[in-house]
């Protein structure tokens, strides 16, 4: 893990639609990033990311767009990006998953659409998501060995690639 | 006691143009269960845009989808301009939404056809395509390609369009609106098409907001979202136009949602070279400073959702990219549960599934001899023998 830190701690002042949204969460969020118009990051607390999905699905308009998973110095950030319609507005909360576990728990039984994007960062990334109701592989193929992260930043694209898995051999009777 | 059995459809066909496996779990002839499998063939873009340059990205990006090589550049580049404060030059916007627009005509009409297919309407199949091919000349005009145009950069777009060939590409694409306007008139007002759609594969509003929707799909269950309209980019916001939204859901809404939309585009690239200003094409943008910031574009098929972070230096710390199917696959589990078999090869290319051109393999198999039954072939003609029968009915 390496790469840029969890950065700009500073707040932001809320103002406008985005403000509201995010003062509706209450003192889940720790920090506003960016609080515009119609854009807004904040961070909350990785410990209530279900309270504050389930805040978030009931509010008029919104709409679960999707989450990245970023590898920064501390952890994996986990982006929770939520769009507003007809405001035009994403709201990006951002959820750190530190320590050596890396876990958080999951908003996938709340929020459908999480489902697989949740799947694809515990694939790509190695994020635990607690609880989730279906943690089978998304992205990588089964032959992939477990515990290797290829979206990590330590991941190197050449050197750390697994060998292709063995062609088991065709069975006789296919033989013509 | 009734007989359950599984659909596998997929992952691989060489009819197939990308890969994607789903079974469907069936009592009798009713689905119960389905599940999707995705990323046969992912090619790790993610990855590798973090060893590219920012320039570079652009292209890359437009290799995610052939049919939305406009989209996702545009989407990646407003997240890049974003960070940078751009301020892209008025002819630019024109000359994307210009491209933009001509994407969603072909990518539309495309659809169209290959429904029209699965019903056992291969006239539909035929004219639908025959329509759509003047609107790929205008784009050849436009960006001298058919895919990937390379046609936006950070800061406005690589090449400009003359006054000459913009002439041509409105000829082309308006000479299109009388006969779509035949083949939009031949689709809403046929009674079988009425008696085969009307009420199949329905998406009710709640499970389209649960499940993330965006684009047709979203607007067909009565979503009323496009980005064109609620955070303008483009020359989106200069030009008059309407969005479409259908409050029933089925597969009927979401075809008649699409073929107004490309009459609407129409008529969107109509105003635009009527109104396209002159001037510089390219803002000129010489380095992206440390930030983060989002992009989105209407697609074709919805919403394509863009994320980018830089470190101040010249390439991306990360991008993440997601498609519209992404969200609009997994309504399969709304909307299949509880339908016909043979409703479910127009379900599932109801949402015209990007990376899994709904040509695929299919086998079923009986879950407890293991004997095949059907296979993909077989299900779309369940399909057009259901469309037969509701025709002689009618």
């Amino acid at each position: 893990m390496s790469e840029v830190a969890v950065e700009n701690q500073t707040q932001a002042p809320l103002e406008g639609y985005v403000g509201e949204i995010l003062s509706a969460l209450g003192d889940a969020v720790v920090a506003v990033e960016q609080c515009d118009e119609r854009r807004g990051f904040a961070r909350i607390d990785p410990g209530r990311t279900i309270e504050v999905a389930k805040k978030m699905f009931v509010m008029d308009g919104a709409r679960f767009a999707t989450a990245t998973g970023i590898d920064v110095r501390d952890g994996i950030d986990v982006l929770y990006h939520w769009a507003f319609e007809p405001a035009g507005a994403v709201v990006t909360l951002k959820a750190l998953a530190a320590g050596p576990d890396v876990t958080l728990d999951s908003i996938a039984n709340d929020v459908p659409a999480a489902n697989w994007i949740e799947r694809e960062m515990h694939d790509l990334l190695g994020v635990n998501f607690r609880n989730h109701p279906d943690m089978r592989r998304l992205i990588l193929d089964d032959s992939w060995p477990e515990g290797v992260y290829p979206l990590r930043k330590d991941f190197d694209q050449i050197k750390d690639r697994p060998p292709l898995p063995a062609i088991p051999p065709a069975p006789e009777e296919n033989l013509i | 006691m009734s007989h359950k059995s599984m659909i596998s459809i997929g992952p691989f066909h060489p009819l197939q143009e990308e890969a994607e496996f789903f079974q469907l779990y069936l009592d009798g002839e009713k689905v119960v269960d389905v599940d999707v499998r995705i990323s046969y063939t992912h090619r790790g873009i993610e990855k590798l845009n973090e060893s590219k340059t920012f320039d570079q990205v652009a292209f890359v990006v437009e290799r995610v989808c052939g049919i939305c090589s406009a989209s996702h550049p545009l989407a990646y580049i407003q997240a890049v301009e974003d960070i940078a404060h751009v301020k892209v030059p008025e002819r630019a916007l024109y000359l994307r939404t210009i491209v933009n627009e001509m994407e969603r005509i072909h990518s539309h009409l495309l659809w169209v056809g290959l429904a029209g297919h699965f019903l056992g309407y291969n006239t539909v199949f035929m004219w639908a395509w025959k329509y759509r091919e003047p609107t790929m000349e205008a784009l050849e005009i436009a960006t001298g390609s058919r895919v990937n145009y390379a046609n936006c950069k950070i800061g406005g777009v690589r090449r400009d369009i003359t006054d000459e060939h913009l002439k041509m590409i409105d000829r082309l694409v308006t000479g299109t609106r009388g006969d779509i306007e035949m083949l939009t008139a031949a689709v809403v007002d046929d009674p079988v098409l009425h008696a085969r759609l009307k009420g199949v594969g329905v998406l009710s509003k709640a499970d389209a907001y649960a499940y993330g929707a965006c684009g047709p799909t979203g607007r067909g269950s009565g979503m009323p979202i496009d980005v064109r309209r609620d955070d303008p980019y483009a020359a989106y916001d200069r030009i008059d136009w309407n969005i479409f939204v259908e409050e029933t859901g089925d597969v009927f809404a979401k075809a008649k949602i699409r073929l107004l939309e490309a009459l609407e585009s129409i008529k969107i690239i109509h105003q635009a070279i009527r109104d396209i200003p002159g001037g510089e094409i390219d803002a000129k943008v010489e380095n992206i400073p440390a930030g983060e910031a989002i992009g989105h574009v209407e697609a074709p098929r919805g919403e394509t959702f863009h994320y980018v972070r830089s470190d101040g230096s010249n390439y991306p710390v990360r991008h993440k990219i997601r498609a519209p199917s992404y969200n609009n696959v997994p309504t399969f589990k709304a909307s299949c549960i509880g339908a016909d078999i043979s409703d479910v090869a127009i379900t599932l290319a109801s949402v015209d599934p990007c990376y899994s051109c709904t040509e695929r393999m299919c086998t079923a198999v009986d879950a407890e001899s293991g004997k095949e039954m059907f296979d993909f072939a077989q299900l779309v003609k369940l399909s057009q023998e259901k469309t037969e029968r509701i025709r002689k009915q009618v």
